[in-house]
């Protein structure tokens, strides 16, 4: 064999990786991977805030989201982000009535965030109080706003980091919703 | 007007570097010498003009314009005054600039220390290096200008720089890390212009030499300083995460390293040419790869930049264009014909290739973890995404590391052309007992449990130093005295010996800190205590302190140990004005065995709070072995055989005469 051929070796990796950095341009890079994605629900059990009640006794386990698609969404009041986006999850919580959202308020002040919800509306289902974010431990939250999708079987199928609007709504979170259904 | 200024130059130094690629180059080609010396004006005007378009956009941070785009986003009048300088380079635009502004630097680097370089090779250097410098700046004034202004409704003030970025090591880690990026870029050229002369010869692998090494211990350093940071920083107690960018900064590293070590091969015996020109090429697009990762977003990271895929899109051309052709080049003219060199299989040759294949193998591997998501998703589709972690990496890299170490004391004592296999077991033997004796017996008595990992790990770095230090006393004996021996051994050897033993520290660093570090996350109440070791940590308290732009909670930690005061740590929580991020400083006792370390969590309530507590067993020696690498590099480079221009000279009539050898080869080939 003619022995320049081999030359061209380090070329054709070369065209190849360029190949997948420029199928790496064309994708959403809010998207993070999780390790979570594709895997079960993490277990827990944790106290529910209620909107018309002082007192909590209510307690959210990980059993009462399966049987249905869920939107979980992190979020709290010291947010920003999560005020920017709260009006549009009050919209389409209204819109999508199959769909279950929840909301996980994280290492957040409860009088505040049950203020917050009274005053602008809430987007959310059940509500779950993640005071010391261990629940944002279990799935791997690098901050707030993060929402993930789950499918009726308890996985979880997607993981979105970030602020949710309408554009992202329609290029991913419906086509996903729309797959797992 | 001032910022005008800095844009202006911007466009004069694309202007010059435009000539700097086509005036030497059609010189060449037209043998025409006026032309071929211009290029050393050219790159000096280029120079100036950087530092000018530089200065104008520090001046724009000093004097907060918040007119500037750039400086509105990245500053605040209440950043004190050094971090608004560093903030020069604490966004994309500016750090691109100083990319840029390093590029033009070692560009004229080079056309002030090439006295004894041939005019031809002069010319085809900095035109290749004009190609580069033409391809950044035209992406800084197309899509990333830092002089881009709001002249209506000017912001009042600014957004603040990353807190993560406001810290002495902002200042440093950038300028080493990039020095050492671009600095790949003239080995780079070095070889595109052997390639296009046809003169890959020992001249060739000499000129590239202290070049490289230059590169490669700013690279070190600039590596060192950004672990050191995190560790210190991030408050999460590690010093390596397996971070896409991390090992976009590493690979070029390796590669360096591999190219450094065939350089070696390619200067004293003339062989492993192909491949020494190939690892040249690799390690400079691994730090336009890097470049790009940052750059584009395609891997989310700790460090990137705020993302735009047109910024992408260019950058990818550019790789295209400058990767692309010098690989194309590399296949149409890299001489395939073997060396005339003979050597066995226990000559250093041979050591050295072992070098280069681990290097390579690593850095292939550390290229695959870094790209696997990208990889796995247009194989399985956007659902099935995955992250690759240190597991991954920690798996392969570590084995390949230690048969690294095992390989470096053989080859230490092997020698060129032909080493017998009973002079190496001659040499060796005793040492390798020695080693394998104390790195059994060390850790065992030391800390009385049995850690296979850690045992390896300290008899591979006493094998390192015993072989380093053998080596030394073996070349010392035949001389008059020990003294004399020592100052006759030149600096080069002296460098290669520095850094072997640097790597020595740094396996220690790694491998006990990795074992033996106590790590506790608690939660203490004032008065509450926690005890590792001999240490007693007793949490007094936190209290809120207010800092130039932020408001901290400082926790005051005494530290007793055996019972006696020792020290107050004090780490904190600090919450910055303005972006309203909070961000962690860890109080760290720094020692030469161990670092005391304490980061502050959360509050609980009751005055209590969620404190982490490490003990960290030789986790310095990470960096003093960087440190001792970077040395044992700038060593070498002050060897007087690379100052000497006589050498050159003398070399020169040999390299024609091995040029004209290796064309003759080239035609009775094809």
């Amino acid at each position: 064999m003619n022995k320049r051929v081999l030359l061209l070796i380090p070329g054709v990796f070369f065209v190849a990786m360029l190949g997948l950095l420029l199928f790496g341009l064309g994708r959403d890079p809010n998207m993070v991977p999780s390790a979570l994605v594709n895997r079960p629900l993490p277990e827990f059990s944790l106290p529910g805030l209620e909107l018309d009640q002082t007192e909590n006794n209510l307690v959210i386990a990980s059993e009462d989201l399966k049987g249905g698609i869920s939107i979980i969404n992190f979020w709290a009041t010291w947010c920003p982000p999560c005020h920017v986006e709260h009006p549009y999850l009050v919209e389409i919580s209204q819109q999508e009535q199959d769909v279950t959202f929840i909301g996980v308020n994280y290492k957040d002040d409860l009088e505040e965030a049950r203020l917050f919800l009274e005053e602008k509306g809430s987007p959310f289902e059940k509500i779950i109080v993640d005071l010391d974010g261990s629940l944002g431990i279990d799935f791997g939250v690098a901050g707030a706003p993060e929402t993930f999708i789950v499918d009726s079987f308890g996985m979880i199928r997607y993981r979105h980091v970030g602020v949710i609007n309408h554009q992202i709504w329609e290029e991913t979170f419906e086509p996903v919703i729309s797959r797992i259904k | 007007m001032i910022p005008e200024l800095g844009n202006f130059s911007l466009i004069l130094a694309f202007c010059l570097a435009c000539l700097m690629v086509v005036i030497p180059m059609a010189g060449v080609i037209t043998n025409n010498q006026l032309w071929m010396s211009l290029c050393r004006p050219l790159s000096s005007g280029i120079w100036v003009f950087m530092i000018l378009s530089f200065g104008c956009l520090a001046y724009a941070f000093l004097n907060d314009d918040f007119s500037v785009n750039y400086v509105a986003n990245n500053s605040n009048s209440l950043l004190p005054g050094r971090y608004k300088f560093a903030a020069v380079w604490g966004g994309h635009e500016g750090s691109l600039l100083l990319w840029v502004l390093m590029l033009a630097s070692w560009s004229y680097a080079v056309s002030l220390f090439s006295k004894g370089l041939p005019q031809d090779i002069l010319a085809r250097v900095l035109s290749v290096m004009g190609i580069i410098l033409v391809g950044f700046l035209l992406f800084m004034l197309l899509t990333s200008n830092p002089f881009e202004r709001t002249l209506l409704n000017t912001p009042l003030d600014g957004g603040d720089l990353n807190p993560l970025l406001q810290d002495f090591g902002l200042i440093v880690h950038p300028p080493f890390l990039y020095m050492g990026y671009v600095g790949f870029s003239v080995a780079f050229a070095f070889a595109i212009a052997a390639l296009l002369s046809g003169r890959l010869d020992a001249a060739w692998a000499r000129w590239t030499r202290p070049w490289t090494n230059a590169a490669w211990s700013f690279l070190s350093i600039g590596i060192a300083l950004g672990s050191w940071w995190a560790y210190y920083e991030l408050g999460w107690g590690g010093w390596w995460f397996w971070d896409p960018v991390e090992n976009v900064a590493f690979m070029p590293w390796l590669a360096g390293t591999a190219l450094i070590h065939s350089l070696a091969v390619t200067e004293k015996r003339g062989i492993f040419k192909s491949w020494t020109v190939l690892l040249a090429i690799a390690a400079f697009s691994l730090s336009l790869l890097g470049a790009f990762i940052v750059r584009s977003g395609v891997l989310t990271s700790v460090h990137s930049f705020a993302v735009d895929p047109e910024r992408g899109m260019v950058l990818l051309t550019i790789m295209l264009l400058v990767i692309g052709s010098s690989l194309l080049l590399y296949a149409v003219r890299a001489p395939v014909v073997k060396g005339i060199a003979s050597y066995t299989l226990t000559s250093r040759e041979v050591f050295l290739l072992i070098n280069n294949i681990i290097l390579v193998v690593a850095t292939a591997a550390v290229l695959l973890g870094t790209l696997y998501p990208l990889i796995h998703e247009a194989i399985y589709g956007e659902a099935n995404r995955v992250s690759i972690g240190k597991p991954y990496f920690d798996t392969i890299f570590v084995p390949l590391m230690g048969l690294l170490a095992f390989a470096l004391g053989f080859g230490t004592f092997s020698r060129w052309k032909k080493t017998s296999v009973d002079y190496l077991k001659k040499q060796t033997g005793k040492i390798l007992i020695a080693s394998v004796a104390l790195g059994i017996i060390i850790p065992l008595v030391v800390t009385s449990e049995f850690n296979i990992s850690a045992i390896i790990a300290v008899i591979l770095a006493f094998w390192i130093v015993f072989a380093v230090l053998k080596d030394i006393v073996d070349k010392t004996t035949n001389k008059k005295s020990f003294l004399q021996g020592l100052k006759a051994l030149s600096l080069s050897y002296w460098g290669m010996q520095v850094a072997h033993f640097g790597m020595a520290v740094i396996i220690l660093g790694v491998c006990l800190t990795s074992h033996y570090s106590v790590e506790r996350d608690v939660r203490l109440a004032p008065g509450d205590s926690e005890i590792i070791g001999d240490y007693e940590f007793i949490f007094e308290g936190a209290s809120l302190e207010q800092g130039p732009n932020y408001q901290a909670d400082r926790a005051e930690i005494r530290v007793l140990r055996n019972g006696e005061d020792y020290i107050t740590l004090q780490p904190e929580k600090r919450l910055y004005f303005a972006t309203r991020v909070v961000q962690t400083e860890a109080g760290i006792d720094v020692g030469l065995f161990r670092d005391l370390f304490t980061a502050l969590g959360d509050e609980r309530g009751d005055g209590s709070w969620v404190v982490r507590i490490h003990y960290k067993p030789f986790v310095l020696w990470i960096w003093l072995g960087a440190i001792l690498m970077a040395f044992g590099g700038v060593l070498a480079i002050t060897d007087k055989r690379y100052r000497s221009s006589k050498v050159v000279v003398q070399n020169e009539s040999t390299a024609t005469s091995a040029n004209n050898n290796s064309k003759a080869k080239l035609a009775v080939e094809s």
